[in-house]
């Protein structure tokens, strides 16, 4: 009877998968890609489609984030200790930004926003936006993005927010997604570092989530799991100190164009979770091309002085030509402020 | 119905289907920038398109093409998200014949485009000179073969045109106006900066080489046939940019590079000082970058017409250099830092030594500002160039390829 239902979600698997040719123009409808049970509204994935957590996520305004990763069948990914790990041609990976209608009590609902899809082609990665409607049954391929009015919510401290909420379009993708420069587009989160971590599957079992996808069969080359790096959570002190936990975010939320090869080069600064050298890291590093970004202030981080560095104006700031990052920002992410406001105060002064 | 096809097809080629201003503008924009095939043209209509969002353009070989600076205006008034207005990420590609007003950041962007001509384009903010206006009017950088042409650059609270991080640019034919700094060439190589006029602004052209960025080692640079005068607007950028150090009233600066021309430029009206040569550690800033020279070496500043320049000198700057140099500064400024490392026999190698001639009756004044600083009395302040007029050989001119 197992094996039957098996077979049965095999089959289906392949059927939903087959109605794409993933080389060609992209279904107008998220529908077409059979990733989801029913309409996607529920986010139940279908057979063959796995969900994933990571340990530090991209700050999108406090959208929650539902991520999902399809291989195709037989297909593994191949382990990678440093960058994102090589997922085979035909991969799609899934990642649904959504609101609860009360962050206090998630088990009220939520309202679904978009579902971003990074698919892997022949000639390589390449993102679409689906923009889900009101009605919370279909959501539709907007090449150009979108712009989303009356998206609000009950916080986790019980007031109201809200935010005009922008989808961005499929060079908007690339900003964030070529990491090491243009052509470079890929995953982001899909690092070892970052998807070391338990996770609970549908059925409620929890185990750590490389284990489950190595014994799954679709993560080949790693290593013994005590070899593998982990990322702090940035807002779990359980899981690093105030310092890698900054730098954790700030891997996450900045080092896809800060870095040595990335669309952000050009300021010179390396926000790698790996980077050690103080000056790449900003500290002490005057400004380049900051423009009203730098807030008149010098440095980029001025060791002991929150309030004196660039990073914390800019983070702080929602005015765009300020604000960082540039992309995927509207409002202030007031708790990953104060973490960095936390560490940059506890810096010795030089 | 083969043939309707065909002209459905040919149609947007041929420019007669240009995109107009009007509702969804940013969307019908955005759309064909990223539907385009390599190859095509993008052609805007007359009128102003008012966008909240900003736009980009990963596509190559595409041509963006208005009716006409002041025809075909893009008004980013009500941006809502991006650091720039137009984001240009592709090679071959040339815009022309279109405005990029009141961006919230850097009007027009192009990071890592091989092949980049920018003409007849205006950027400007609708206020006027402020702080609060975006960094950059037009704004190569990391770029290489890029033309800039017959552009106009306001009101920017940077650069109205701005080259960073390239090679083998040519710039020429542009106005800028009203900008902090009105033309920046930094940390390139391989430029020609010729028959520009740079009025108005707070500093007319400014070359820089600084640390701390992934290209260092800026030079071969030429400047010439510029008009730089005039340029007395008080420095209205935001403090923590390298121009905010610049004072009102500087017509040339050339902060640490290696091997620039300059020649036949008219140089005049500048209350600071018409034309300064001079190391990094003018700026006051600490230099960590074990990489970085910070020293200018080659430079070559000859037949070029000066006016009134240096008497009323502005800010800190000002007030430090003129404390040495006296009122009115004399036309030709050099901070006389001199790495001790070149020196051969004491002197400094012909090459790499400062040269000065045939400038009319301009001024000048060596500050020997490192000795001033240390042991005053020490200081050996020059005022005749007559010791540097020996001439380098002229340097090559920029070759620019693949611009159309």
């Amino acid at each position: 009877m197992i094996r039957l239902a098996a077979l049965l979600l095999l089959f289906t698997g392949i059927s939903a998968a087959a109605e794409i040719d993933i080389e060609g123009p992209p279904p107008k409808s998220l529908s077409s890609w059979g990733l989801f049970q029913g309409g996607g509204a529920s986010q139940v994935p279908s057979p063959g489609v796995i969900a994933y957590d990571i340990n530090t996520q991209l700050f999108s305004d406090y959208a929650i984030k539902h991520r999902f990763v399809r291989l195709p069948e037989g297909k593994t990914s191949r382990y990678n200790a440093v960058d994102a790990f090589d997922f085979p041609i035909g991969t799609v990976l899934v990642k649904t930004f959504a609101y609860y209608h009360d962050f206090r009590s998630p088990d009220k609902g939520e309202r679904l926003l978009e579902t971003r899809l990074l698919v892997r082609k022949k000639a390589g990665w390449i993102g679409y936006p689906y923009v889900w409607n009101d009605a919370q049954n279909k959501a539709v391929l907007k090449v150009a993005g979108a712009a989303l009015d009356g998206v609000s919510w009950i916080h986790g401290d019980g007031k109201k927010r809200s935010v005009r909420y922008l989808v961005p379009n499929m060079n908007q993708c690339k900003s964030c997604h070529a990491t090491k420069g243009r052509g470079t587009m890929g995953p982001l989160g899909l690092t070892a570092r970052n998807l070391n971590r338990m996770h609970a599957d549908s059925r409620g079992k929890t185990m750590n989530q490389l284990k489950r996808w190595m014994a799954e069969g679709i993560l080949e080359n790693a290593p013994p799991l005590k070899e593998i790096p982990r990322l702090p959570v940035w807002n779990n002190s359980r899981t690093g100190s105030v310092a890698k936990r900054a730098r954790a975010y700030l891997e996450v939320n900045c080092a896809n164009c800060h870095n040595p090869k990335g669309p952000a080069d050009t300021a010179g600064v390396d926000w790698t979770f790996t980077q050690t050298d103080p000056l790449k890291v900003g500290i002490g590093k005057s400004p380049v091309a900051a423009g009203r970004g730098s807030g008149g202030f010098s440095h980029d981080i001025k060791p002991g002085h929150p309030d004196e560095s660039i990073l914390i104006y800019r983070m702080q700031s929602t005015t765009p030509g300020e604000m960082m990052p540039e992309l995927g920002r509207r409002l202030v992410h007031i708790e990953a402020v104060a973490l960095l406001r936390d560490w940059i105060a506890g810096m010795k002064t030089p | 119905m083969k043939v309707l096809l065909a002209a459905i097809i040919f149609l947007p080629s041929a420019g007669f289907c240009a995109i107009l201003p009007g509702a969804n503008a940013h969307e019908r924009i955005q759309e064909a920038l990223i539907l385009t095939e390599p190859g095509g043209t993008i052609e805007l209509g007359e009128g102003t398109f008012e966008l909240t969002l900003p736009l980009s353009l990963d596509t190559d070989n595409v041509t963006i093409r208005g009716r006409g600076m002041e025809k075909t205006i893009l008004s980013f008034k009500g941006q809502e998200s991006g650091g720039q207005g137009l984001l240009v990420t592709s090679s071959g590609v040339t815009l022309e014949d279109f405005a990029i007003i009141d961006a919230k950041g850097d009007a027009l962007k192009a990071k890592g485009s091989v092949g980049l001509t920018i003409r007849r384009i205006r950027t400007s903010w609708s206020g006027g000179p402020k702080t609060e206006n975006g960094a950059y009017g037009i704004y190569p950088v990391q770029c290489r073969d890029v033309l800039i042409e017959n552009n106009v650059a306001r009101y920017a609270s940077d650069s109205g045109i701005y080259v960073g991080q390239s090679t083998n640019v040519v710039v020429r034919n542009n106005l800028a106006e009203g900008n902090v700094a009105g033309i920046e060439i930094e940390n390139s190589r391989y430029v020609d900066v010729y028959d520009n006029i740079a009025r108005g602004n707070t500093g007319g052209l400014l070359i820089f080489d600084l640390p701390d960025l992934p290209m260092r080692a800026g030079g071969q640079i030429r400047m010439y046939r510029n008009t730089i005068e005039d340029n007395d607007l008080p420095n209205f950028a935001p403090k923590g940019n390298i121009v905010a150090l610049v004072p009102r009233g500087t017509g040339v600066l050339i902060m640490s590079g290696r091997n620039i021309e300059s020649f036949e430029n008219t140089i005049s009206g500048h209350r600071t000082v018409n034309f300064i040569v001079t190391s990094f550690y003018l700026s006051g800033r600490e230099i960590k970058d074990p990489h970085y020279y910070p020293f200018p070496e080659g430079i070559h500043v000859h037949h070029n017409k000066f006016g009134k320049g240096g008497w009323a000198p502005d800010g800190e700057l000002g007030q430090q250099i003129s404390t040495v140099g006296g009122v009115p500064l004399p036309d030709i400024i050099w901070d006389g830092a001199v790495n001790p490392a070149i020196l051969v026999d004491g002197k400094i190698p012909p090459e790499l030594k400062l040269s000065v001639h045939d400038n009319g009756k301009a001024t000048f004044v060596n500050l020997d500002l490192l000795t001033v600083m240390k042991n005053p009395q020490a200081a050996r302040i020059e005022r005749d160039a007559a010791a540097y007029a020996a001439p380098h050989k002229a340097l090559a001119s920029a070759t620019v390829s693949n611009s159309r």
